[in-house]
Parts: structure tokens; C-alpha cells; sequence
């Protein structure tokens, strides 16, 4: 028969052999096992978070937050250079994001036009009369959005690596999310935290007058000046100069320490340019009260006794725990954006081991049940498909291992199940020989007819199953990308080893033997 | 050794003389359906609300006390919380609604649950979901299952006629709303899981169409001179054996997993099972049986004369 060839059953051995060598590494637990088959080029195949345990958080960036921030500096970028080109305005101010001013004396129109898209060619710039209305364009925002959500990214990495947290993941998704995967960490609250900080740090001179004794939730703010409330005591209120003296971007180094009362603290050091400004403010104000400000709270206002250069502390009313948080996102530097929690999963180890050993259970069952009906009901070709499943089974992982897919729970149940399915190419096979068989053929031809028809439907068949496991893995969440994955390859196996291996096998028994009586029986 | 046979040979059963009783009996478990998700709707999991789910699993394993549980969770006032058990004694689910505010109310309040029950309990998983993600997960999910059936659907029009892909995907959508309906009548948690049961169910029976369908498109050539009707029988019951056995093997691999894959995959399992039955069911009673009331051209040509042995061939 044509299909013996020898180079058929040599690449039948080498993708056998192929499929063992990288299946194998997934059978070796302990790490001495796996040094000593230190010379297998594969790796074991990543298992999901659902699987090993871990947590998987999901953040999304405030852009309105950005945008309106961006937005206040566009504004001052507006009237510094109106200034600069000596044209007159009234009445700028910022009104549902747009910013809006009217022109004073006879500077014309076009001159106005090209002084503001100087700044930036973006911008979307309306004209009515004397009026003038600015607001972003898609395109300004989606460059924020871009600039932003970079060092966001890099932000949270640093914050992440700084907890020490094994091997973390941190991805941008879409626009403006970022999904943070913790293998291993099964509790993120601490994370949590340390992201729910934007931790922009300002140095800010207090009101000379005004003290926090003065102030209540009514209290109005006098030009220049903002309330703030006190960091550990929202009813207390601070009467803050708006003007930014140092803010955190000068910080070069922060640690947690204690301060002279021997009270947690955490204590900085500035950058040369941050020392020289802080030493400029703190000796002209000496004095007055010198508010730390934390994402717009006020951590402490101590009073200024001496001019202080490069170093100092921000002392409050802090848990150790805390000053080590504060001095490590302070370290990281500021977030962008604040960084909102859109969906967290955890899963504790307990349950990881325990999904992974019953699925291992489910497997073995799975697959001594299919083997054995699959036995009693065609016998010697039970065997023959019972030994292609098994290369079916070697196969699915080794490939899952090669790709480095990610196996999880509901990806086991998609290998259990293709157990199930992956036979279902041979029984077609089988079934269409049968009938073959039955209908006058002489055994051999019959197989050879059978397994020629079979193939179009099992192509068929597998094919539209294919297209509902795309569907699966265009879904792309998580755990059920990891199943459809496991099902795509598990189609993609079952028709390799029911048309190439089970064939191979079935001929060359059918050539060896008389197998009339075999399948016959039943 | 006897071998196993589920379906004898050359079975003869006139599947198509009782597609009336089967189109009732798929008409009422389709008004059930819809009558179900009327009144009960269905039990979206978080994936799909939102919300807080936690599980714990109780340090005490002699006494382990649902009641107790409750009484320490409602005090939180957390607004609409359940509690079940979950696959073992020790174990349990904790729901809890999503809360009034913004997402640091939800995280504080898995934060209250987990403090709350440190004492007594260990968090095996805690998750997550605002309302956001939740909506998008839904849309996705919606998207996803017409995604495939219209892919499916594209691709048996174009290996069979037309009349085929009408045929299976109205067997598909069957088998789509019907196990909707078994998560709403059972009230069985409805999430992401549940989205990838349904389209596996779905792959599952669309397979199932086109085996059958397959044989259908080979005897309208083969027997120009019968009737459509013999013909759509007899092309079910070649393939009986192997609807049968195959639908026995995935069944096995299912009720394992029910059985040994822990209770996060029970409910999956149960929805395929469900799904293989009424997928066989509905490529037969549905598929075929739709295919009746087109007629099918069989085919202009002379019979391809090689594709039929020659003791097959009729004259």
C-alpha cells in the first residue's frame, strides 16, 4: 500500500519524539527532577493565575483628570504668550474644558489665531466677534493620552518592582487601561495602596495669617490662596498659597526614618535645583508655616526655624508602615494620572493547587474512560485510536509548552474535553470503513475508501468547531482565552493524529494480518 | 472478545416522520426559554454585574457554620450579599453587590469581608468587577457568540448550498437560547465561563450538523432517483453509530470533569452536557428536519459516477 512509506513513518517518529521531548518538562515537579533534564530545550508551560495563584488587577487611567490639568497649563501657556506678543484680553478663564477669553484693542483676528496655534497646531479654535474658544482636539487628547499612559506604566513597574513581587506582569490595554498580573501574590491590598496614590508631593507656603484654627468647612479662600484639608483630619483645613514652591519632581531620594520624638517620618533628599529653590524659599520665609502637600492634602505644615538646603522630613502623623509606603512611591515618582481599580481577581494558592490537582484527576479519568470505550467498542482499532489519542494528548502539550500558552482551569476542562472530541475523527474513520465493509468491499479496500471519504467531513466538521474557538479566543478574557486556545490546538492535533498516525498504524496492521475477523466481531 | 455496539448495523428508524413531535418539543423548551429569562431573567455572575465575590474556606472544619457567616457578613450592611455553600462543607461564596460609590467602596469593602472573617476563614479567591468592565464583558460576550455563528454560518454556505447554512444555524441558535434557558430556569450563575460553554456547545453541534449534512450533500448525489426524504433518513442513520458514540465520549470527558474537576468547573460541565445532548438532538430534529422544507436541487450533472462504488450504483 502506498501509505507505508518509509519517510512516512520516519516523520510519524520524529514528531512523536519531537512532541515527548517538549511534553516532558511538564511531568518533573521538584527542581531536582527538572536540573537533572537540565539538556530538554522546552520549558514548562505557564500556568494561569486561576492555576497557580496570584492576582490580576485592572486599572484605567483618570483622564478627565489629566486632560483638566493639561488644560489649566494651557491656560497659562495662553496668557503668557498673549502677553508676550502685547495683545490685549479680558475675561480668560476655563468654562466645561474650553477655555475662553475676549480681546481687547485692535489687534486683528488672524494675528490672535496664529499666536494661539503656535502653542499648538492641534488645538480646535473658535472666533466669535472679539470672543475667542479653545478646547483639545481628539488628537491633543489622544497625545496625552500616549504620553500619559507611558510613564504610567513605568510608574507602576517601579512602585511594583520597589514591593519586591516575583515576576509581575504590566501591560497597557486599549487606551488608557493597564492590566497588572502578581503571580504568586494572592493578596494585593498592599499594591492596591501603592497604586492608589498618585503621590504628587508640593512644597507650598501657608498663609501668614490665616491659621488652621481660623478655618471651617465654609471658610471662602482669598485670592491666590486654596483650602485644603489636613491628610489624617478631613476637619481640619489649611489656607495654602497656590504657588508651587519645590513639588516632588526635584525629589532625588526618599526613605523611611524617625524624627527627633522618635515618631515614624520619612526623610528626603532634593535634587541640586530642588536644593537651591527650597533654600531660597526657606530663607526668605523664615517663620512662616511651609505645608507639605500629598495629592492634595496636607501631610504637615511645619513652621520654618532655618533655612534648609537639600535634605529634609516630612513628619505627620504616620505608621511605620505608612512612611515606607510614602517613601517608596515618593521614590517611584508621582503617577500621571490617578489610577482607578476597574476589576481585581485573586486567587490564594489553596485554591490554585486544588484546581490544578483536580484537573489533574479529571484528565487521568478522562482519559481511562474514553480509552476503555473506545477498547470495547472496536477492539484491536480501539487500540489504534486509543494510541493516537495518547500522542494527541502528547502533542497538545508539548505544543502548549513550545507557544507558551497559558494553561488554566477552564483550559484543562478544553483538554479533558478534546479527550472526548479527539476521538471523534477515528470514529468517523472507523464508522465509514464499517460501512465500507458492510456493503460489499473486501476489508482493505474498504479502509482505504474509508478513510479517503472521512477525511472531507472530518476537515469539514473540525473546521466550523475551529471558527466557534476563534469566536472564544477573539473574547480574550482571560481564563477563556486559555480555553480556546487548548481547544484550537486540541482540533488541530486530533486531525493530525486521526489522519496521519491512526492511518499509518490501521494499514499496516491490515497489512500484516487478516483482520476480517478482528473488526468484525460485535 | 464481544465488542460494544451502542447502534446496530444498518439501522433503518424514520427519524423525519416524528419531526413534528421533535419541532413541539423544541417549541416548548424555547418558550420555556423565553418565559424563564421573562420572569427569572438570568443570575449574572459579576463577570457580568459587577460586584464582590469571595471564597472561604472555614479554618474550622468541624462546625462550619453558614448561619454565623451570614450574621458576621450582614453586619457590614453591604446591601444585597449571598451566601452558599460551594462544593465542600468548608467552603463558600460569598456575593456581595456592588457598592454605593466609587471603586475604593468596593475595594475597602472586600477589605471589611476579609478582616471581618480573618479570625475564622481563609480567602481562597477574591474578585472583583466594576460595573464598566462588566457591561463591556457583556457586550463582548454577545458579540462573540454572533461572531461565530455568522462565521459558521459563512463557511457552510460556502461548502454546501445555502439552504444548509440556513438549516444549521437555525439548529444553532436552538442550542444557543435553549441552554441560556437551562442556566435561567436552573438559575445557575450566568458568566464568562458560561460564555465559552455555550460557544463549545455550539463548535459541538454545529460538528454534529456536519457530519450528517455531509452525508446528506454525498446521497443527494448518490441516489438522484429517491426521494428527499428517504434520502435525509437514510444519510441520519448511516451516521447514527457515530453520532452516538461520539456524543458517548464527550459525554464521559464531560461528566468527569462535573464529577472530579472541583466546583468552579461543575457548572460549566453541566452547561456542555446539556449541550451535547440537545446539540445531537437538534442536528437531527432541527438541522435535518429544516432541511425538508427547502428543496434542494440535487444536482443537474450526471451522478459522479467514481464518488459511488459499483455495486451502490442504481439505475
Amino acid at each position: 500500500m502506498k501509505n507505508l512509506s518509509k519517510i512516512r513513518l520516519i516523520l510519524i517518529i520524529i514528531s512523536v519524539i519531537i512532541g515527548i521531548v517538549y511534553a516532558l518538562p511538564n511531568f518533573f515537579n521538584t527542581s531536582q527532577q527538572i536540573k537533572s533534564f537540565n539538556f530538554l530545550p522546552g520549558k514548562k508551560i505557564n500556568l494561569g493565575l486561576d492555576l497557580q495563584g496570584g492576582s490580576y488587577l485592572l486599572l484605567k487611567a483618570d483622564m478627565d483628570v489629566v486632560f483638566a490639568e493639561k488644560l489649566d497649563t494651557l491656560l497659562s501657556d495662553i496668557r503668557s504668550s498673549l502677553r508676550k506678543s502685547k495683545i490685549g484680553y479680558k475675561k480668560l478663564s476655563i468654562q466645561n474644558d474650553v477655555i475662553s477669553f475676549q480681546k481687547r484693542g485692535e489687534t486683528s483676528n488672524e494675528k490672535i489665531k496664529s499666536v494661539l496655534f503656535s502653542l499648538d497646531k492641534n488645538l480646535i479654535l473658535e472666533n466669535k466677534l472679539d470672543s475667542f474658544f479653545i478646547k483639545f482636539s481628539d488628537q491633543n487628547k489622544k497625545n496625552i493620552t500616549k504620553t500619559t499612559m507611558a510613564q504610567a506604566i513605568e510608574i507602576v513597574r517601579r512602585r511594583i518592582d520597589e514591593t519586591g513581587t516575583n515576576e509581575p506582569s504590566i501591560q497597557q490595554q486599549g487606551a488608557d487601561r493597564i492590566i497588572v498580573q502578581l503571580p504568586g501574590l494572592d493578596d494585593p491590598s498592599r499594591i492596591k495602596k501603592l497604586l492608589g496614590k498618585t503621590a504628587k508631593l508640593t512644597f507650598q507656603l501657608a498663609h501668614p495669617t490665616i491659621s488652621p484654627d481660623d478655618l471651617d468647612i465654609n471658610s471662602k479662600a482669598p485670592p491666590g490662596f486654596v483650602k485644603l484639608q489636613e491628610d489624617k483630619n478631613p476637619d481640619r483645613f489649611y489656607m495654602i498659597n497656590k504657588r508651587v514652591m519645590v513639588s516632588g519632581e526635584m525629589l532625588k531620594d526618599a526613605s523611611p526614618t524617625f524624627d527627633r520624638n522618635n515618631s515614624p517620618s520619612v526623610s528626603f533628599q532634593l535634587s541640586p535645583l530642588g536644593g537651591k529653590k527650597f533654600g531660597r524659599v526657606t530663607g526668605k520665609h523664615i517663620g512662616r508655616a511651609f505645608a507639605i502637600v500629598l495629592d492634595g492634602k496636607v501631610v504637615s505644615a511645619p513652621v520654618i526655624q532655618t533655612q534648609i538646603f537639600s535634605t529634609g522630613q516630612i513628619t505627620g502623623a504616620f505608621s511605620v508602615q505608612e512612611t515606607n509606603d510614602l517613601a517608596l512611591v515618593l521614590r517611584s515618582g508621582a503617577l500621571p494620572a490617578p489610577m482607578v481599580i476597574l476589576e481585581e481577581r485573586s486567587v490564594g494558592p489553596g485554591l490554585g493547587s486544588d484546581s490544578i490537582s483536580a484537573g489533574k484527576i479529571a484528565s487521568v479519568f478522562g482519559l481511562i474512560a474514553v480509552m476503555i470505550f473506545m477498547l470495547i467498542t472496536y477492539g484491536m482499532f480501539g487500540v489504534f485510536a486509543n494510541v493516537a489519542l495518547i500522542c494527541n494528548i502528547v502533542f497538545i502539550i508539548a505544543l502548549l509548552s513550545l507557544i507558551q500558552a497559558t494553561l488554566t482551569l477552564p483550559g484543562i476542562a478544553g483538554i479533558v474535553l478534546t479527550m472526548g472530541m479527539a476521538v471523534d475523527a477515528n470514529v468517523l474513520i472507523f464508522e465509514r470503513i464499517k460501512e465500507e465493509f458492510n456493503s460489499g468491499r473486501n476489508i482493505l479496500d474498504a479502509i482505504e475508501a474509508g478513510f479517503q471519504r472521512a477525511i472531507s467531513t472530518i476537515v469539514d466538521a473540525n473546521l466550523t468547531t475551529l471558527f466557534a474557538a476563534l469566536a472564544l479566543f477573539s473574547f480574550g478574557s482571560g481564563p477563556i482565552k486559555g480555553f480556546s486556545v487548548t481547544l484550537m490546538i486540541g482540533i488541530a492535533t486530533s486531525m493530525f493524529t486521526a489522519i496521519v498516525i491512526t492511518k499509518y498504524i490501521v494499514f499496516l496492521y491490515s497489512k500484516k494480518k487478516d483482520i476480517n475477523s478482528v473488526f468484525l466481531q460485535g | 472478545m464481544k465488542l460494544l455496539r451502542l447502534i446496530p448495523n444498518n439501522t433503518n428508524f424514520d427519524f423525519l416522520r416524528i419531526k413534528v413531535i421533535a419541532f413541539f418539543f423544541s417549541l416548548i423548551i424555547l418558550s420555556g426559554t423565553f418565559i424563564s429569562l421573562m420572569v427569572n431573567n438570568l443570575n449574572y455572575g459579576i463577570d457580568f454585574k459587577g460586584g464582590i465575590l469571595l471564597e472561604l474556606r472555614s479554618k474550622n472544619t468541624n462546625s462550619p457554620n453558614i448561619n454565623e457567616l451570614r450574621e458576621k457578613i450582614s453586619t457590614l450592611n453591604a446591601g444585597e450579599v449571598s451566601i452558599q455553600n460551594f462544593g465542600k462543607d468548608t467552603d463558600f461564596l460569598v456575593r456581595i453587590q456592588k457598592q454605593e460609590g466609587d471603586q475604593k467602596e468596593q475595594i475597602a469593602m472586600i477589605e471589611k469581608v476579609k478582616s471581618l472573617t480573618d479570625k475564622d476563614y481563609t480567602v481562597r479567591r477574591s474578585e472583583f468587577v466594576g460595573p464598566v468592565v462588566g457591561d463591556e464583558l457583556k457586550t463582548a460576550g454577545i458579540y462573540s457568540v454572533l461572531l461565530a455563528l455568522i462565521s459558521i454560518m459563512i463557511y457552510i454556505w460556502f461548502r454546501f448550498e445555502w439552504q444548509f447554512s440556513i438549516a444549521a444555524i437555525l439548529a444553532l441558535i436552538h442550542d444557543v437560547l435553549t441552554t441560556v434557558g437551562l442556566f435561567s430556569i436552573l438559575q445557575l450563575e450566568f458568566n464568562l465561563a458560561t460564555i465559552a460553554a455555550i460557544l463549545t456547545t455550539a463548535g459541538y453541534s454545529i460538528n454534529d450538523t456536519v457530519v450528517i449534512f455531509d452525508r446528506v450533500r454525498e446521497n443527494l448525489r448518490r441516489y438522484k432517483s429517491k426521494t428527499h426524504y428517504f434520502i435525509y433518513n437514510k444519510s441520519i442513520n448511516e451516521t447514527l453509530s457515530r453520532t452516538v458514540i461520539t456524543s458517548v465520549t464527550t459525554l464521559l470527558a464531560l461528566f468527569i470533569i462535573f464529577f472530579f474537576g472541583g466546583a468552579v468547573l461543575s457548572d460549566f460541565a453541566l452547561a456542555m452536557i446539556w449541550g451535547v445532548v440537545i446539540g445531537t438532538f437538534s442536528s437531527i430534529f432541527v438541522a435535518v428536519s429544516l432541511l425538508t422544507y427547502f428543496n434542494i436541487n440535487k444536482g443537474e450533472k450526471v451522478d459522479d459516477r467514481t464518488n459511488v462504488p459499483e455495486y451502490e450504483r442504481e439505475n
